[in-house]
């Protein structure tokens, strides 16, 4: 950069005007990213989002479950009946999966989010990579504050006829990190599907802003011809 | 007084005898009185570690197998056989009842004594235990994923069923064998009510061949052998190159049927009866022999319900010895030999003379030189004996005083028990000489070394299971737990570890390595494959059903309820049987159900289990019940009550949980 003498201002806009047209489509080598990015997705597919583990002295191996795009299933078999059967001393009321309405409609959305990062990538349109990150990331803002609320609500809507009531007491696990909830050590993270998820997000990202400095960069290269 | 001289004789000669064993035992026995100080290192197992072996022992009259950790000696469980077990119902549910039926009816306790587990190319697999109940002749088999008895087998036309459930090299089969003769029915004999002194006429031994489904572990009694009315004692099965033989030791030859331990003591040889079971079996199944008629029971659970149902056998085949040319033995053997034990490559077949200071060591080779040389000096009952210079290879000398029973390391060397001068003896199998000798506390009958009856024994560790205790624990009245001791053979002196009290009485036991066997334990069972005709579900499934005088209480068991826990509407002179499901689907976490006034039992139920139990009211009341396994914190909550209604009240059956009735 420094030995290439600084371009004049009227240069540069001639040349970006020029390539417009060529500017508005993502080069070939993002759009590969992008599909990679977006096929990342399909990975919520094969393997859970989340994972929340509960650590207490009587369960040395350990209980826990999986939360996948479309369901939640026991880390060990039954562990989801079992921690219903210990939650409910508390007054807390019974995970079932089949009642939680996101579970039916996320897979589409994420199928729907993959097909948008697809589409971005086949027709090479700046403007779909745009919305495809927008949507993602609302989609998963969206997605964290419901988890949340989710988990809020099954810590503090408490049966009042509960046996075990101690005041002040909410029991809903983290979002991210571990908690001490009475006996239990309870432990929410991340897993695979998740992981993938996060890191298409950041392949999103950077694309993106690639594509965004792309042009601020390519200006001198253009004055050089 | 004609009658006292052969007391006389047995006394002064056993006198002699012990005073003799006192000269060739030499002074070896003032050491080692208790284990050396590092013998702690050697047995202690840290809080939350594992041992490295399962011991099986029989339980001799509590009629079940105990389990012990080795090398800590820790009593991990007891697994009920042919006993009825009131803690956890075993005998008592509806479930369970049936794996103690005879054809005498139901019999709620047994004599367990060997227990041997199944075989693969001569080694442990971990797939089942096989053990005998001598009383009622029945064979039991255990399955090691659930340390339960799936099954037991009643043996037809025998009695005292002492040489049983040894197996050979594949468990192809099981054997069982008569102890005490008996009058066999026609047309095998003339009848079973004959006169007790026509013994030598109408009574008669019976060898039983046990097949074992390999798949399903299913027991099949495939044919038997009448024999000569001898005592049949114990026996093995061949291993390597003499795997096709079973072998069995035999006293009473003198066909005594009263004061035995005199008139059965008279002759200076008894017998080794050798079956080639391959041969016999081929013969068998060419349809040799008679099919005569009999009854036996054979109860099997089945899995998928729970339930064990008796199947009464009628038929079974019998060969006689006549069928069986070149299949059939008689070795001549010490005067009344005990144990009898093969080598572990299968060359060397080991007698204890009982009554005398040696072991007898039998070669193969010698056997088959003599069958081949038809070296018989004559026959009995159609069974040829073999002359007794051709078959032995050693005596060991000095193996103590009542030597029973000879276990080997898989190094080169047996280690013989010797009860009466209460001591364990080393010898090499190649030499026959002693080589070391341990006393023990006290009278040792059987001892085991892990793997000591297979082609590779885990060698390591030697427990000697005693008959007497007296003093080497803590008293506790006239009856104590036997005393067990574990020794280290790793060096090459015996070095005495540990003494641990066992319930019962082990005639035998059993080592398995850990690894063969821990992983593959079942925790709970999964309510869904739960096929019991009275399973319940789901709490919502619960119910009350009556049919005429009998009742049906469907109920469920979950921390910290059961569903329904309330119930009226019972009357006098009803059967109420309470079908319970424990809905857990966690490890360890059973529930318990008991009544008061129960006079059936009280019933454990495993995780995901249905066990039912009857229940006749015979008094108006209200019964409380309550789970008797501490399950949570609110298990005292864990309770109900049964309405109980005289026999013409009008109270409607009621039932429910958190509901007015």
């Amino acid at each position: 950069m420094g030995r290439q003498p600084q371009p004049s201002h009227s240069h540069s806009r001639i040349f970006f005007k020029m390539n417009a047209s060529q500017n508005n489509t993502i080069n070939k080598r993002n759009r590969i990213v992008i599909a990679i990015a977006s096929i990342l997705l399909l990975a919520a597919f094969i393997f859970p989002l989340w994972q929340i583990r509960l650590q207490a002295p009587q369960y040395p191996e350990g209980l826990g479950m999986n939360i996948w795009v479309n369901s939640i299933r026991s880390l060990h078999p039954h562990n989801i009946r079992t921690i219903n059967d210990l939650n409910h001393y508390v007054g807390m009321k019974p995970i079932k999966p089949s009642s939680i309405p996101e579970l039916k409609f996320m897979p589409y959305l994420l199928i729907g989010l993959s097909l948008l990062g697809l589409a971005a990538s086949i027709s090479g349109k700046r403007s779909l990579l745009v919305s495809w990150m927008v949507s993602f990331g609302a989609l998963a803002v969206g997605g964290l504050v419901d988890f949340y609320k989710w988990e809020y609500n099954y810590g503090h809507d408490l049966n009042p006829h509960a046996a075990i009531k101690i005041p002040g007491m909410s029991y809903q696990p983290p979002l991210i990190g571990s908690k001490q909830l009475l006996n239990i050590n309870a432990t929410s993270i991340p897993y695979i599907g998740g992981i993938a998820v996060i890191i298409a997000f950041g392949i999103g990202i950077y694309v993106l802003v690639k594509e965004y400095r792309k042009h601020k960069v390519k200006k001198p290269h253009f004055t050089g011809f | 007084m004609s009658d006292y001289k052969p007391f006389k004789t047995i006394l002064t000669g056993g006198m002699a005898l012990l005073l003799a064993v006192f000269i060739f035992s030499g002074c070896s026995s003032s050491k080692n009185h208790t284990a050396n100080d590092d013998a702690a290192d050697q047995v202690y197992v840290p809080p939350g570690k594992h041992d490295e072996f399962y011991s099986f022992m029989s339980g001799g009259w509590t009629g079940n197998i105990s389990v012990y950790g080795i090398p800590s000696g820790r009593h991990l469980y007891t697994i009920p056989v042919f006993s009825q077990d009131p803690t956890d119902g075993y005998g008592y549910t509806e479930e369970t009842k049936a794996l103690l039926n005879t054809s005498h009816g139901f019999i709620p306790w047994g004599d367990t004594h060997h227990v041997e587990p199944s075989k693969t190319d001569g080694l442990y697999d971990g797939r089942w235990v096989f053990v005998n109940d001598r009383n009622t002749p029945r064979l039991a088999r255990i399955n090691l994923k659930e340390f339960r008895t799936d099954e037991t087998l009643e043996i037809p036309n025998t009695a005292g069923n002492h040489a049983a459930s040894f197996t050979s090299s594949n468990s192809e089969y099981v054997s069982a064998m008569s102890e005490y003769s008996i009058p066999l029915p026609k047309p095998l004999g003339n009848g079973t009510d004959v006169a007790i002194d026509s013994y030598a006429e109408n009574f008669k031994g019976m060898c039983t061949m046990v097949k074992v489904d390999q798949k399903t572990g299913h027991l099949n009694v495939d044919f038997q052998i009448e024999l000569p009315p001898f005592d049949y004692d114990l026996g093995r099965f061949g291993l390597g190159e003499s795997k096709d033989w079973v072998f069995y030791t035999d006293y009473n030859s003198e066909e005594a049927h009263t004061m035995l331990e005199v008139n059965a003591s008279q002759n200076d040889k008894d017998f080794v009866l050798a079956i080639n079971w391959k041969k016999a079996a081929k013969i068998a199944h060419q349809g040799k022999g008679q099919v005569v008629s009999a009854e036996y029971d054979h109860n099997v659970v089945n899995h998928k319900t729970g339930w064990a149902k008796t199947e009464v056998k009628k038929k079974v085949r019998v060969l006689q010895p006549s069928d069986l040319e070149g299949a059939i033995y008689f070795l001549p053997g010490p005067k009344s030999p005990h144990g009898i034990n093969v080598s572990p490559q299968g060359k060397y077949i080991s007698i204890g003379g009982k009554l005398s200071s040696t072991v007898t060591v039998y070669s193969l080779d010698n056997i088959r030189k003599a069958i081949a040389n038809h070296d018989v000096s004559k026959t009995i009952d159609d069974i040829p004996v073999l002359s007794f210079k051709d078959v032995e290879k050693e005596q060991v000398k000095k193996a103590g005083l009542g030597p029973l029973h000879v276990e080997y390391d898989g190094k080169g060397y047996g280690y013989n028990s010797a009860f009466i001068s209460s001591e364990i003896v080393k010898w090499s199998l190649k030499t026959g000489k002693v080589v070391d000798r341990h006393p023990t506390y006290y009278s040792i009958g059987h001892l085991t070394v892990p793997g000591g009856d297979t082609r590779k024994p885990y060698g390591k560790y030697l427990i000697g299971l005693n008959k007497i205790t007296k003093d080497r624990y803590l008293p506790t009245g006239p009856e104590m737990f036997a005393g067990e001791q574990l020794f280290d053979i790793t060096g090459d002196r015996m070095k005495l570890l540990l003494d641990f009290p066992v319930e019962g009485e082990p005639h035998n036991a059993a080592e398995l390595p850990a690894s063969l066997i821990d992983t593959a334990q079942v925790k709970y069972y999964d309510l869904d494959e739960n096929h019991n005709p009275y399973v319940t579900r789901s709490e919502s499934e619960a119910k009350v059903v009556r049919k005429g005088h009998r009742v049906d209480v469907y109920m469920t068991a979950i921390r910290s309820h059961f569903m329904p826990d309330n119930i009226e509407g019972i009357k006098i002179g009803d059967e109420v049987h309470f079908h319970v499901t424990n809905l857990e689907q966690e490890w360890d976490i059973p529930h318990g159900f008991a009544m008061m006034g129960m006079r059936n039992a009280g019933i454990l139920l495993m995780p995901g289990e249905t066990r039912s139990i009857v229940w006749n009211p015979t008094k108006k009341g209200v019964y409380p019940f309550y789970c008797t396994d501490f399950c949570s914190a609110l298990h005292q909550e864990m309770q109900g009550y049964v309405r109980v209604s005289s026999k013409n009240s009008n109270v409607k059956i009621a039932y429910g949980t958190n509901k007015e009735l």
